[in-house]
């Protein structure tokens, strides 16, 4: 039979875990809906963007020497993944179902023979893959040093990106991220970032509105400066998105924990309670048998 | 009157504007351009300057861009902008801070080509930060 006092410790263990888990939950939360407004805010830009450059890369079709960012380097041996996760855990599945992603890709990609180099965004992204893939890591971040995530730090990652891709050290870059579809659910997601991919409906979107644009200065220089500036806004937008899903899913996490704690305890109290009752009868039966036996 | 012409201005972090507007001033590499409604398809760079909506929803209007994008087509005015903050809620101070820093940044260049670019777009914050304080 467990002793009561065992009983009591865990009841009050388990009950400060659930005050713990509680708190995260509300902190995740309020998290939430700030970074959830920040993806929402930022969705414009990357759309618009995407659009722009869609019309552009539609109208410059067929151009005797397209900019590499826009048509690729026609080789695809090198691979670099950009695999973007949060810096801390205790949210689900969340960073692992990423990591998941990124490494059958890899598989994938190894089994066609090609090269694959990693880019790793967030603390987590690094402790879950350092052990298989440490020799073809060739740069990380983390988000240690910045409290809200704003476009220079995008812009600081899409630049090491493109000095890599002027060093010719990649040909296909991806990035993988969590999109966020709702508190409940969010979608481990691959985005092809060089060559650009276009959704299909942005296509014909711009095939059906391909009024001949005059450019100033020319195409080429828009298109120079247009590419980073595009790649730039697709790792804001994974970055942001990856936020708002990360505090989904540490919400949804920690509200089961919270519940699973209270179930626990509810357990736990219903043992001590009938452990109790049975070191009382037992001492009851105990008397009686005493008083008759005189 | 005349067709309003519909003007969006987006940066990174959000959808700045959305309105109809008579009038949009806009600092092209090449020069600056007015947009009226119906304005032909026109796709330019922006240097750094100032964005001046004349008869929006909310009057006359100035927005600070860092440079950007714009796009005209039949739907309208198109702006991305790297960074952008409306006229009235620029930090003056913030901004002289920051002009300081690019100086610093053109003197520490090594290759000319770069550092004259810098010097061309510091040149540009210059004149606009000079005229957001007469103004």
């Amino acid at each position: 039979m467990p002793n009561l006092k065992d009983l009591q410790t865990r009841i009050s263990s388990v009950k400060s875990t659930q005050k713990i888990t509680r708190a995260m939950q509300m902190v995740a939360a309020a998290k939430l809906r700030r970074s959830q407004e920040r993806a929402e805010a930022a969705r414009p830009y990357s759309e618009r963007l995407a659009g722009v450059l869609s019309n552009l890369a539609a109208s410059t079709k067929g151009s005797p020497n397209p900019p590499p960012l826009l048509a690729g380097t026609g080789k695809d041996d090198v691979h670099l993944l950009v695999v973007a996760t949060a810096d801390r855990g205790l949210c689900g599945g969340f960073n692992s179902s990423i990591v998941r992603l990124a490494r059958e890709h890899i598989t994938r990609l190894r089994e066609e023979g090609k090269t694959v180099k990693l880019f790793l965004v967030g603390k987590k992204a690094h402790d879950m893959m350092k052990r298989q893939f440490s020799e073809i890591v060739v740069e990380r971040r983390d988000f240690s040093e910045v409290r809200d995530v704003g476009f220079d730090y995008a812009q600081s990652v899409g630049d090491h990106v493109l000095k890599l891709f002027n060093e010719e050290e990649f040909d296909v870059c991806t990035i993988f991220y969590a999109k966020f579809k709702s508190v409940v659910t969010q979608q481990p997601t691959a985005q092809q970032l060089v060559p650009p991919m276009f959704s299909d409906s942005e296509s014909e979107a711009a095939q059906a509105a391909s009024t001949p644009y005059e450019y100033e200065p020319d195409e080429e220089a828009i298109l120079t400066k247009l590419l980073p500036l595009n790649l730039n806004a697709q790792i804001f937008h994974a970055i942001l998105e990856n936020a708002a899903s990360e505090q989904g899913a540490r919400m949804s996490a920690m509200d089961n924990a919270t519940r699973n704690a209270g179930d626990m305890i509810e357990r736990l109290t219903l043992q001590f309670n009938r452990t109790r009752q049975a070191i009382i009868t037992t001492e009851l039966i105990e008397i009686i048998s005493g008083a008759e036996s005189l | 009157m005349a067709d309003k012409l519909k003007f969006e201005l987006v940066s990174p972090e959000r959808l700045l504007l959305s309105e109809e507007a008579e009038q949009v001033t806009v600092p092209g590499t090449e020069g600056e351009f007015g947009v009226l409604a119906h304005h032909a398809p026109f796709m330019t760079a922006l240097r750094p300057g100032m964005i001046k909506v004349e008869g929006g929803e909310e009057g006359d209007r100035q927005v600070f861009v860092w440079g950007g994008f714009a796009e005209v087509n039949e739907q309208g005015l198109t702006i991305l902008a790297e960074e952008a903050q409306l006229m009235e809620d620029v930090d003056m101070t913030a901004l002289g801070q920051r002009i300081k820093n690019l100086e610093e940044d053109v003197a520490d260049y090594e290759d000319p080509q770069r550092r004259e670019e810098a010097r061309d777009r510091l040149w540009h914050i210059q004149q606009m930060f000079e005229a957001a304080q007469r103004g």
